[in-house]
């Protein structure tokens, strides 16, 4: 298997980076392009943007977003929230992006996964999973479906999908630890690599989650002190779990 | 003579591989046009999207044969991924489609591990970690590096084909990419 990979989550609303991100250090502290410069150099080995509002006049700004960031990046990205069609998937790659991310429009639309898959691989195509209470939740939580969490990631691999994100509602923003048997079902039953979500607080919460799932998504850990990240990564090592080795951090 | 030229197929990350390029001081042209191919210091096969997608989309503009006659001549190609993939015999991909030929080998489909293997991993003997995105491996005699028991690295001479993408392996791709370039 290839080395655990350390995803650093940022989400961007109408083209800049919301939600806590709080360093001295970078002179715009909302700009996705030089946060994720900051987080490359530091050690994330790839990076998720979530476009959290997604209204049809942002995915101009979301498109250009990406194409800058592409500009500036040597290490791969994701790119979730409004990804709706094959068109979108297609504005988004072009841009520059490695993988785009499907939620609740796969769910709305599996055959979407299969239409993305065909046309570049399914190792461009996420399919992003909130779970809670056994089924899965759209929309960002607010809706409750009545699709069961691992008939779905099954099905969503089997239709294309190259990796499965998940992430426990429940444990989302907790800080206290990820949803360690969830993970385990979900990867278990699917034969795609899975990236565990929600509930990082500490570098032993991610080596825990990193023995189970093939990579950890970090968002709040991360952005409350992005200088860290060199540091959690040493952390997380020391655990015993295998990262990519940076000779530049040594 | 135009600098580095970056083969089009219509699927591949060409941006991504031209800003590592920009980033190197090295200015690239996309083109799929077997003139500039011809031409070019060096060309890079890029990796993005299906094999048989890829190979319909080189044959309309004649691009495959360009590669050929390029190699033929000693020029130096590079290639990526599914580019690295393309330039063997064969590969299963799609149903099965025949690639450029430049190497002897095949692609199949991987059955070990998670698939596809996605992720950061040591290449021997190299030793540097690069980043991967493949669900297809090929078998080859010319295999000059591996991965987890994957070959990932293929060469014979003009052309060098990796199974990683440098364009996204942080350091490590940027100083295996300046090494193409250092002859250039």
């Amino acid at each position: 298997m290839p080395l655990a990979r350390l995803i650093p989550c940022l989400d961007v609303a109408h083209g800049r980076v919301v939600k806590g991100v709080n360093f001295v250090g970078l002179r715009d502290v909302g700009d996705p392009v030089e946060l994720a410069k900051f987080y490359s150099d530091g050690g994330a080995d790839e990076l998720v943007f979530l476009d959290i509002t997604a209204t049809p006049e942002d995915s101009a700004t979301m498109t250009s977003v990406v194409a800058e960031v592409a500009d500036v990046l040597e290490i791969p990205f994701t790119v979730g929230g409004g990804v709706r069609s094959v068109e979108d998937a297609i504005r988004i790659i072009e841009s520059g992006a490695d993988r785009v991310s499907l939620n609740s429009a796969a769910l709305a639309d599996p055959n979407l996964i299969g239409a993305i898959a065909r046309r570049y691989g399914r190792q461009a195509v996420v399919v992003a999973i909130d779970a809670g209470d056994g089924v899965v939740h759209t929309h960002g939580g607010r809706v409750v479906t009545t699709t069961k969490t691992i008939p779905w990631a099954v099905e969503a691999a089997s239709r294309g999908a190259g990796e499965i994100l998940l992430t426990s509602i429940s444990h989302d923003g907790k800080r206290e630890g990820f949803d360690l048997a969830l993970t385990a079902a979900v990867r278990d039953a699917v034969s795609v690599p899975v990236i565990a979500s929600g509930g990082a607080g500490s570098a032993a919460h991610v080596a825990e989650a990193l023995r189970i799932a093939d990579a950890a998504l970090i968002a709040s850990i991360v952005h409350e002190n992005p200088a860290g990240l060199p540091g959690l990564r040493r952390e997380i090592q020391e655990l015993g779990i295998q990262l990519r080795p940076m000779k530049e951090l040594i | 003579m135009s600098d580095v030229v970056v083969v089009d197929y219509g699927a591949g990350n060409t941006r991504s591989v031209r800003a590592a390029l920009t980033h190197l001081g090295v200015t690239s042209v996309v083109s799929s046009d077997p003139t500039m191919i011809a031409d070019g210091e060096l060309v890079i096969l890029p990796g993005v999207g299906s094999a048989r997608s890829a190979m319909d989309h080189l044959e309309s503009t004649g691009a495959d044969q360009a590669l050929r006659d390029r190699f033929a001549t000693g020029s130096p190609i590079l290639g990526i991924c599914l580019g690295m993939q393309l330039a063997l015999d064969h590969s299963d991909e799609d149903g099965g489609v025949d690639g450029i030929g430049l190497l002897r080998g095949s692609v199949h489909l991987i059955t070990e591990g998670r698939v596809p293997r996605l992720g950061w991993a040591i290449v021997e003997p190299w030793g540097d970690a690069y980043y991967f995105a493949h669900s297809y491996a090929a078998t080859c005699p010319h295999s000059v590096a591996t991965s987890e028991g994957v070959t990932v690295a293929v060469e014979r001479g003009a052309f060098l084909g990796v199974q990683f993408h440098p364009e996204k392996s942080g350091s490590a791709g940027l100083a295996f990419l300046e090494r193409c370039l250092s002859p250039v």
